[in-house]
């Protein structure tokens, strides 16, 4: 009797995870913990709402891992149907012509409208072509903004800083507060990447790598970013900034100690926030530097897009496709948004959250979007380098020695810039 | 002894055959691939390949930061292979000494051998970190402000610590067994001829262990070059910036992180020429001097 009871129960989970007649697409991420539950969790949400596609999503660790597996797999022929490609990632996968389908060819084979006007400013471009279509599809997205301890400003009678400037003479009454002013968690996708975007500053050559591979070079020897730089280096002398290394939550933590006023990081970091500050704190947009003419433009998306494999029957694009109409969807977007702390992409879903008073309640969730949504400029929209992740790392080192003394802001931009355009150039020969 | 009959001549090589199979699936294939890929410029997906030549070993050799990490690296592994072995052997020889409750001590020297080295990273980190770190806390007692992850010097010395105190026991465990199947006679008879303990120790007990510290000293080597992985990956946290790391790191930073296949294959082609280099280097000078009773 239990016997068949269990038979029963058993073909009845078969039946239930894998109908038959579903047609079942796969979806390999890099997101762990919490993240990488509500995947799951969206993925449950898809497989019910609709019975002709049964996607299952698979954690690969982290984004590097879960790049390298797909590029291991998609070279043995066994390519996921779709594959989560991180910011500095992105121009390793849409440089190697042949490996996607663009998103939007996808979507629009499977009949659909695709309008890009629908996606907020900042997430247009990051992950299209030149012409501006989408290639990935974007999905967690976040944008650089700074963190504000309420009552250390309080405290020292200071207004949050809109501009480097207005940070500077904040910062010795800041100091005397007895707080450290400024910390940050990643000085290449903040002070760097989206310091070009923020000020609208070219940072690479042809269209900043856009429009061709072909002798792109960086142009980190920019006066503006030295600057950034210099002044770095100068507050970190005089107390005002504190460094304590390339990994991320070695600088968070003192800010979460209620030990440092100022802390530049991640939109989608808030939730976390919540649980572990010791203080109450509020958000603003990431600085800029008011003596750069046209400056305070939008920042564009970090975080990662999924990207639909080559080499795939036509009825799983079709699934495909028909998930990426369901992840846009207001919708889910809105849940999405809520249960990570990543920006929602959509203009629609934006507007569904604030009618909702989400942001009335958790106004440190809104500064993200807003300032993805603030007017671009023409050197706001990104970057398109190959071998970044690598250039990242030298970004990293050089930075390192900055701070610990063994080099000048100068030199160390000389090297990056150099070595940088080394890789640059290596890379167009890879896909040449 | 008995000579072992096999009825047919095949049937040796059919007993051999998993053996090999796993050595040239996952040693000689690879390898194979790793030199092929050297001379390639790839694209990662695998559309575009271009004949370079020795382009990448070149770029390899002239990159400054290479060479840099290639100092470390040496650095590490001498420094790494010389105190695990030395403290090793020093407990070793105390174990031994121990009449009463040895048992005791050799379990709690040896327990730490069961801990894998991401965990023994872990450990280390949390020992060496930045705001909770206990020996940080030491150090600066001292007037160290040690600052692990930003000052070069200072994660160097967090990582040997770490990787010396994983490796340990594994020494111990090796020379404790060593002494303890030296004969009771030829200790007897030494202690005779000389009062001296130190003095026994180098002339009669440290040659008779030689064997076991030749072996023990190859795959100390081994280790550092490579085994430690883990414990760099997990104190440098996916970040080495400007942190010390040695070169099976770096071969996976630039291809498992970077994609620059040719780049990376040609570095782990030098790396498996050094390892060759120095196997063959220590057989011929250091084993030759070694007597195996």
């Amino acid at each position: 009797m239990i016997k068949q009871f269990s038979f029963a129960a058993v073909s009845l989970a078969l039946t239930a995870t894998s109908s038959l007649a579903a047609t079942n697409i796969s979806w390999w991420h890099g997101m762990a913990g919490r993240n990488g539950e509500v995947i799951n969790e969206v993925a449950q949400k898809f497989n019910a709402s609709q019975t002709a596609c049964a996607l299952t999503p698979v954690s690969k660790g982290t984004y590097e891992e879960a790049l390298a597996s797909g590029i291991a797999a998609f070279r043995s022929g066994e390519q996921p149907n779709i594959l989560q490609v991180f910011d500095a990632g992105a121009a390793t996968i849409i440089n190697a012509k042949g490996a996607v389908v663009p998103a939007e060819d996808l979507i629009k084979e499977a009949g659909y409208d695709f309008d890009r006007n629908a996606f907020i400013e900042g997430v247009r471009y990051f992950y299209a072509d030149s012409d501006g279509k989408f290639v990935g599809m974007p999905f967690n997205s976040s944008a650089p903004i700074m963190y504000i301890n309420d009552e250390a400003l309080k405290k020292a009678g200071v207004a949050a800083p809109k501009t480097w400037e207005e940070f500077e003479a904040a910062a010795p009454k800041l100091k005397e507060a007895g707080f450290i002013p400024l910390v940050q968690s990643q000085l290449t996708w903040e002070f760097t990447e989206n310091f070009f975007s923020r000020n609208n500053i070219q940072f690479a050559t042809n269209n900043n790598g856009y429009d061709s591979v072909t002798d792109t070079t960086l142009k980190v020897t920019d006066p503006n970013l030295v600057m950034m730089f210099e002044k770095l280096k100068s507050w970190a002398d005089e107390g005002y900034f504190a460094y304590y290394g390339a990994g991320w939550n070695d600088n968070q933590k003192p800010f979460e100690e209620n030990k440092v006023a100022l802390w530049i990081g991640s939109s989608g970091s808030f939730g976390g926030l919540q649980k572990t500050a010791q203080m109450p704190f509020s958000a603003d947009f990431l600085p800029y530097w008011g003596s750069i003419a046209g400056a305070g433009t939008n920042s564009f998306i970090g975080g990662a897009a999924l990207f639909a494999m080559s080499g795939k029957p036509a009825e799983e694009n079709k699934c495909v496709a028909d998930f990426f109409q369901f992840l846009t969807s207001p919708e889910i977007q809105k849940f999405y948004h809520q249960a990570t702390g990543y920006v929602a992409i959509t203009t629609a879903a934006y507007e569904l959250t604030k009618s909702e008073d989400y942001y009335e309640k958790t106004p440190a969730a809104e500064v993200g979007i807003k300032q993805l949504m603030l007017p671009s400029g023409e050197w706001s929209k990104g970057y398109r380098l190959g071998f970044y992740p690598q250039i990242r790392e030298i970004m990293e080192r050089e930075y390192g020695r900055i701070f610990s003394g063994e080099t000048t802001v100068k030199d160390a931009f000389d090297t990056i810039e150099r070595e940088g355009n080394e890789l640059l150039a290596r890379f167009a020969k890879t896909t040449g | 002894m008995k000579r072992v009959q096999f009825s047919s001549p095949l049937l040796p090589y059919l007993f051999l055959a998993p053996q090999l199979a796993v050595i040239v699936i996952f040693f000689y294939w690879p390898s194979v691939r790793a030199i092929q890929s050297s001379f390639y410029l790839e694209d990662p997906f695998g559309f575009g390949s271009t004949f370079v030549g020795f382009d990448n070993y070149i770029g390899t050799l002239r990159n400054p930061e290479y060479l840099a990490i290639a100092r470390f690296t040496a650095i590490f592994t001498a420094l790494v292979t010389f105190f695990s072995l030395a403290l090793g052997l020093l407990l070793a020889v105390k174990a031994d000494a121990v009449i009463r409750g040895n048992a005791a001590y050799k379990t709690l020297l040896i327990s730490v051998y069961a801990i894998a080295p991401p965990v023994a990273g872990l450990i280390g980190m949390m020992f060496f970190d930045q705001h909770i770190g206990p020996f940080v806390k030491i150090a600066a007692f001292f007037g160290w402000e040690m600052k692990v992850g930003l000052s070069y010097f200072d994660t160097a010395f967090a990582m040997i610590t770490v990787a010396v105190w994983k490796q340990i026991p594994y020494n111990f465990i090796f020379f404790l067994s060593g002494l303890q199947g030296l004969p009771a006679s030829v200790r007897e008879a030494a202690a005779i001829d000389c009062r001296s303990g130190i003095k026994r120790f180098w002339t009669v007990i440290f040659p008779l262990l030689a064997p076991t510290a030749f072996f023990l000293l190859i795959i100390n080597v081994t280790y550092a070059l490579f085994d430690t992985f883990g414990v760099i990956d997990v104190m440098v946290k996916d970040k080495a910036a400007n942190n010390p790391i040695t070169l099976v790191y770096k071969v996976y930073m630039d291809g498992f992180r970077g994609n620059d296949i040719g780049g990376s294959s040609a570095q782990s082609v030098i790396l498996m020429l050094v390892v060759f280099v120095l196997t063959v280097l220590q057989f011929r000078f250091i084993e030759r001097r070694i007597h195996y009773t």
